[in-house]
C-alpha cells in the first residue's frame, strides 16, 4: 500500500484492499429468511395501503408482505415485478424514506416502518436465485418497436412490450445495458455485478434485442427508426452533466464521470482520488460522489449545497449515511471560482441567503483547500433528438408519455415528469408501453 | 408483601407454582434444580407399572411458532416414564427428603384393575411423597393401551379407579383430567363422586400441529408418518381456562379444589386461573420452553400484583372470578355499549375499516384523509374493530348512560337489568305469559 488518506494531490491505493472492500460492501445486506419473516410481521395489511399510493409503480405491498408471511418469497416476488419489472434494483435504490417507508402506517405511529425495500430484496431475491422468470409473451402481433436507451425506463418499457406480443429492439450508445443501475448508482448499493444480472434475468421474456454502442443522433436517426419500426420509445435519461463557467483546472470533473469510472472499475485501489475533495451539489449525486471518495481513503470529504439543509434534494437518510461516513456537509453557499496553477488547490464559494426561491450572494466568500473538486450540480438533455419539443431541458410528453411526434413517446429522466429515481424511470417505461400496445392494437 | 404460601388439600408449598407432570418432573436431576430455582412444588412425570414403556426414537414434538418463533403451541407423542419404577421412587424419596418444604406429587397410570393401583400406591406412599395424581389425560398412546384419556373420558372408570386410590392410601388423590371431551363436568362430578380430594386440569388435547407439504406427513414425522399428540401452550390456555370454569361453578362439584393448568406462561395466566378457582397451578410448556428461571418472574409478578390489589394470601383471590361467569341468558341485555376512535392515537391503518365494513356491520366511516369514524346507528358494539385494531386503547367501548339513545335501534337505553329468559323474541319466555 503505498499511499494513505494524507498523500498530497489525487492518488491511487490509499486504503488497503480490506477496508476498500468494507467501505464498498453492500449497504442493506440482505434479510435472511427468518429476519424476512419477523419484518414481515409487522405489516399490518392496510385497508387501501398509504404505501401502494406511495410508490411510483404501485406494487401491491401488503399483499407481497403477506405472502413473504405465508412463506412463499417467490409468489410475493411475482406481486413485485408485475408491477416493477426492475424491482430487485428498485428494492436495493429506492429512497424508500421518502417514497412507501415514509408513507407506512408504523413511521407515523412509531417513527419505524416497515422495511419494505429489504423484504422486497427479499422476495425478488429470492425468485432470482432460483432463475424463475415468470412472465411469458402473449402471441406475437407482428409488430416492431424501438426503445432507444437500455436504462431503467428503456428495460421496463421493453419488456412489458415483450410480454405483450411485440418485438422490440433496444438502441443503446454504451456498450453495456443498465443505463444509470450500470453506471451511476452507489456501488454499495448493488453489489456483485447485480445490474448486469438483473438485465439478464430480465431479457428471459424473449423478443428484445440489443444493439450496443448503437447512438441516437450519431448512428441511427430518429427518422430512421420510426421508418422502420411501427413505434418509437425514449429513454435516454440526462447524458449531459452540468458544468462551473470557471472550472479550466485539472482536478474539476463531473461527478457522474467519477461515479461511473468507479462503477467500471475492477479493482478499486488503482481509483485516485483526491486527499482533499470538494463535492458541489445536494443530490444523491453529490452524496454518492462523497460518500465513495471517502470510501476510497480521500482525508476531507465537504459537500457543498448551495441552499439550505432543509431543501437537498437527497434524503435525510442519504445526509446521515453520508455524515455516519465522516462527509462535512456546509450549506448555503455556491462556487464562485476554483483557484491553483494548472492544477486545482482551492475552490472559493459565496454564502447565500434564501429569498423564497431565489438565492442571493451575501457578498461573504471563503475558500477550501481542494485537490479534487466533483461537480453535481445537475444532469440535462444536451441535444434533443431532431424535432421533439421541450420542456426547459427536458422532453415534453403528455399523458403516457406521448411526445410531440406521433408515434414517438419518451419515459425517465429525459422527460419533464415526475422525480428522477430508478423507480419513477420503471413507472413512465411501463405505462408508455401499455400505451404503445394499446395504440398499435387500435384500442388507444 | 403478600403470602404466596399455598396449602392446597392438605399439600403444602411455598407458592402455587407447580411443574407439571412432564419431562421437566421427570428425575432426580431436574427436580433438584427446579427447587433450587424456586419452584413450589412438581408433579412427577407419570409412573406406570414395569416393564416401563419405551418413547420412539425420532422427534417427538411439534410446535406451532409466531413470526419470531415464539413457541404459541406444542404438541408431543410422549408417553409416560419410560425408566424403571423403582430408579423414580428411589429418586422420589431422596428428592423429598431433602426438600421438605416442596410439594412432590406423584403421577401415577397403571391398568384399570385395582390389584394394580393396590401394587403401586404402598411404594409410592413409602417415598413420603404429599400426593398423588391419577393420570388420566394423556390422549396418545397410553389410551390405546387403555389407560390415560380412555379412562378419562368414560366417568364411570375414573369413579371406580379414584375411589380404589381412596380406599388403597391415605395420601391425597388429585384427578387429572383430559380436555378431549364434550362436557367437562362429567369426568369431574364422577371424580368427586370417587371420592376426589380435587382435580387437576387440563392435559393436553389431541392434535396434529401441522402436514409437511412435501412428504405429506404429519409433524413430528417419524419415517414419514405421524400420530396425533397432545396440544399444550399458550394456545390452550383459553379452552384450559373455560373447563376450570365450568367445574368451579357447577353446583355438583362448586368448592372441589382445582389445580390449574393449561398454557400458564406467566404471573398473569397464573392469576386467571386462581380467580377462576385453581388453588394451584401448574405448568409445563413455559418451562420447557424458557427453563426453570421464569420461577422468578411468575412469584415476583403474582406478588407484586397482589400487593397492588391489596390481596394478602392467595385465599383473597382463588375463586374471586367465578360468580361474574354466568350463562349467556343471563348477560344484560340492557348494557349498551358503542366503539369509539381515538384519532390523536389513530394511526390510519383502516384496519378497523376492513373489519367492520367486510365483516361485521359496516359500521366504520372512511372519510376524507383516512379518518375512520364509528357510526353509532350501525353499531352493534361487537368489538372487533377494537380486537383488530394494532394500537392498544385507540378503539374501546364506551357504555351508554341510562336514558341516552341507542341510534342503531332509536330507543333509549334502560336502566335496569334485562336478560334474554324475559326478552319477547325468546319463545320460552312468551310461553310463560
Ligand atoms: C450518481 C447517481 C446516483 C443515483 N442514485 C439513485 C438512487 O440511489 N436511487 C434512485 O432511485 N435513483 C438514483 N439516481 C437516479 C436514477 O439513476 C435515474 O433516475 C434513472 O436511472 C433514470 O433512468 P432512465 O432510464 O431514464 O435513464 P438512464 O438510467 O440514464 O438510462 C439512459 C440510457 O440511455 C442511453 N442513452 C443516452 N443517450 C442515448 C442515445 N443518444 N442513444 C442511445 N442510447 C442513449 C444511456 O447510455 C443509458 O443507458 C441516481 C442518479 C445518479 C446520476
Ligand atoms: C412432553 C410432554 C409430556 C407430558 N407428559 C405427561 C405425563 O406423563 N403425565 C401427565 O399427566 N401429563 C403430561 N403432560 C401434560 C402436562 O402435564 C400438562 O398437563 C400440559 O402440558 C398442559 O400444560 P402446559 O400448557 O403448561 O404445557 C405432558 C406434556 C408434555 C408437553
Ligand atoms: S364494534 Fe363491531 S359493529 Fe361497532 S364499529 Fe366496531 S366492528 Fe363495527
Amino acid at each position: 500500500m503505498a499511499n494513505t488518506p494524507l498523500t498530497p494531490g489525487i492518488a491511487p491505493s490509499r486504503l488497503s484492499a480490506e477496508d476498500l472492500a468494507r467501505n464498498f460492501g453492500d449497504l442493506h445486506p440482505p434479510l435472511d429468511g427468518h429476519e424476512a419473516a419477523v419484518a414481515a410481521d409487522r405489516c399490518y395489511f392496510c385497508y387501501d395501503a398509504p404505501c401502494i399510493a406511495a410508490c411510483p409503480t404501485e406494487i401491491d405491498i401488503p399483499l407481497f408482505i403477506r405472502q413473504i408471511q405465508a412463506d412463499q418469497p417467490a409468489a410475493a416476488a411475482k406481486t413485485i415485478f408485475d408491477q416493477n419489472i426492475l424491482g430487485g434494483m428498485c428494492a436495493r435504490v429506492c429512497p424508500t424514506e421518502t417514497l412507501c417507508e415514509e408513507a407506512c402506517v408504523r413511521e407515523a405511529a412509531e417513527g419505524e416502518p416497515v422495511q419494505i425495500g429489504r423484504l422486497q430484496r427479499y422476495a425478488t431475491d429470492t425468485m432470482m436465485a432460483a432463475g424463475e422468470h415468470p412472465f411469458t409473451r402473449a402471441a406475437a402481433t407482428g409488430k416492431r418497436v424501438a426503445v432507444v436507451g437500455a436504462g431503467p425506463a428503456g428495460l421496463a418499457c421493453a419488456h412489458r412490450l415483450a410480454m405483450r406480443g411485440h418485438d422490440v429492439v433496444i438502441y443503446e450508445a454504451k456498450p453495456k445495458p443498465g443505463g444509470l443501475n450500470e453506471y451511476g448508482i452507489a456501488s454499495y448499493k448493488t453489489v456483485e455485478g447485480f445490474a448486469q444480472r438483473e438485465v439478464d434475468w430480465l431479457l428471459q421474456i424473449g423478443g428484445i434485442e440489443i444493439r450496443y454502442e448503437q447512438a441516437l443522433g450519431r448512428d441511427v436517426t430518429l427518422d430512421a427508426l420510426r421508418d422502420g419500426h411501427d413505434a418509437v420509445f425514449l429513454g435516454i435519461g440526462l447524458p449531459g452533466a452540468y458544468g462551473l463557467d470557471d472550472a479550466g483546472h485539472d482536478g474539476v470533473r463531473p461527478a457522474v464521470e467519477f461515479i461511473a469510472e468507479l462503477r467500471q472499475a475492477d479493482d478499486l485501489s488503482a481509483l485516485a482520488v483526491g486527499r482533499r475533495v470538494v463535492v458541489v451539489g445536494g443530490g444523491m449525486t453529490a452524496i454518492d460522489a462523497a460518500v465513495q471518495s471517502k470510501g476510497l481513503g480521500a482525508d476531507e470529504v465537504t459537500v457543498v449545497y448551495r441552499r439550505g439543509k432543509g431543501r437537498m434534494p437527497a434524503s435525510a437518510w442519504e445526509q446521515d449515511l453520508a455524515a455516519s461516513r465522516g462527509v462535512r456537509f456546509i450549506h448555503n453557499a455556491q462556487p464562485v471560482a476554483t483557484h491553483g496553477n494548472g492544477t486545482v488547490r482551492e475552490i472559493e464559494f459565496a454564502y447565500t441567503e434564501e429569498d423564497g426561491p431565489n438565492l442571493r450572494p451575501t457578498g461573504e466568500t471563503f475558500r477550501l483547500a481542494a485537490d479534487q473538486v466533483l461537480l453535481a450540480i445537475g444532469q440535462w438533455l444536451d441535444e434533443a433528438p431532431e424535432g421533439l419539443e421541450r420542456d426547459g431541458t427536458t422532453l415534453s410528453t403528455q399523458g403516457a408519455g406521448r411526445t410531440s411526434l406521433d408515434g414517438v413517446w419518451a419515459g425517465g429522466d429525459c422527460t419533464h415528469r415526475g422525480e428522477d429515481l430508478t423507480v419513477t424511470a420503471v413507472a413512465q417505461g411501463r405505462d408508455a408501453a401499455e400505451d404503445i400496445h394499446a395504440t398499435l392494437m387500435g384500442e388507444g | 408483601m403478600a403470602d404466596l404460601s399455598t396449602d392446597f388439600v392438605g399439600i403444602k408449598s411455598p407458592n402455587p407454582f407447580w411443574l407439571a407432570s412432564a419431562p421437566p418432573t421427570d428425575k432426580e436431576y431436574n427436580v433438584r434444580r427446579a427447587f433450587e430455582a424456586g419452584w413450589g412444588g412438581v408433579v412427577w412425570k407419570t409412573l406406570g407399572l414395569d416393564p416401563h414403556v419405551v418413547n420412539v426414537n425420532g422427534p417427538r414434538y411439534g410446535v406451532i411458532h409466531g413470526a419470531d418463533r415464539r413457541v404459541l403451541g406444542l404438541n408431543n407423542i410422549e408417553l409416560i416414564t419410560d425408566r424403571p419404577l423403582e430408579t423414580n421412587l428411589r429418586e422420589i424419596k431422596t428428592i423429598k427428603r431433602d426438600f421438605p418444604d416442596r410439594a412432590m406429587i406423584v403421577s401415577l397410570m397403571v391398568p384399570c384393575e385395582e390389584w394394580a393401583w393396590k401394587e403401586i400406591l404402598p411404594k409410592v406412599e413409602e417415598t413420603g411423597a404429599d400426593a398423588i395424581e391419577l393420570n388420566f389425560g394423556c390422549p396418545h398412546g397410553m389410551s390405546e393401551r387403555g389407560m390415560g384419556s380412555a379412562v378419562g373420558q368414560v366417568p364411570d372408570y375414573i369413579e371406580m379407579v379414584t375411589r380404589w386410590c381412596k380406599q388403597n392410601t391415605r395420601m391425597p388423590v388429585l384427578v387429572k383430567l383430559t380436555p378431549n371431551i364434550t362436557d367437562i363436568r362429567y369426568p369431574a362430578r364422577a371424580a368427586h363422586r370417587g371420592g376426589a380430594d380435587a382435580v387437576s386440569l387440563i392435559n393436553t388435547i389431541s392434535s396434529i400441529t401441522s402436514v409437511n407439504l412435501d412428504t405429506f406427513s404429519p409433524e413430528p414425522s417419524i419415517d414419514g408418518k405421524g400420530s396425533h399428540g397432545g396440544y399444550c401452550g399458550p394456545a390452550v390456555k383459553p379452552i384450559a381456562l373455560n373447563m376450570v370454569a365450568e367445574i368451579a361453578r357447577d353446583p355438583e362439584t362448586r368448592g372441589l379444589p382445582i389445580s390449574g393448568i393449561g398454557g400458564i406462561t406467566t404471573w398473569r395466566d397464573a392469576a386467571e386461573f386462581m380467580a377462576l378457582g385453581s388453588g394451584s397451578v401448574q405448568v409445563c410448556t413455559a418451562a420447557m420452553t424458557y427453563g426453570f428461571g421464569i420461577i422468578k418472574e411468575l412469584t415476583a409478578g403474582l406478588s407484586r400484583w397482589m400487593d397492588e390489589q391489596g390481596h394478602e394470601r392467595l385465599s383473597d383471590v382463588v375463586g374471586r372470578a367465578v360468580p361474574n361467569v354466568t350463562d349467556w341468558q343471563y348477560l344484560n341485555l340492557n348494557y349498551v355499549t358503542k366503539a369509539q376512535i381515538d384519532q390523536d392515537l389513530c394511526i390510519k391503518c383502516g384496519r378497523c375499516y376492513a373489519a367492520c365494513e367486510d365483516t361485521s356491520h359496516q359500521a366504520i366511516a372512511i372519510k376524507e384523509g383516512r379518518v375512520f369514524e364509528v357510526i353509532d346507528a350501525e353499531c352493534v358494539a361487537c368489538n372487533l374493530c377494537v380486537d383488530v385494531c394494532p394500537v392498544e386503547d385507540c378503539i374501546t367501548m364506551r357504555v351508554l348512560e341510562p336514558g341516552e339513545l341507542d341510534e342503531r335501534t332509536g330507543r333509549k337505553v334502560a336502566a335496569e337489568y334485562a336478560n334474554w329468559t324475559t326478552h319477547p323474541n325468546n319463545p320460552s319466555s312468551q310461553a310463560a305469559e
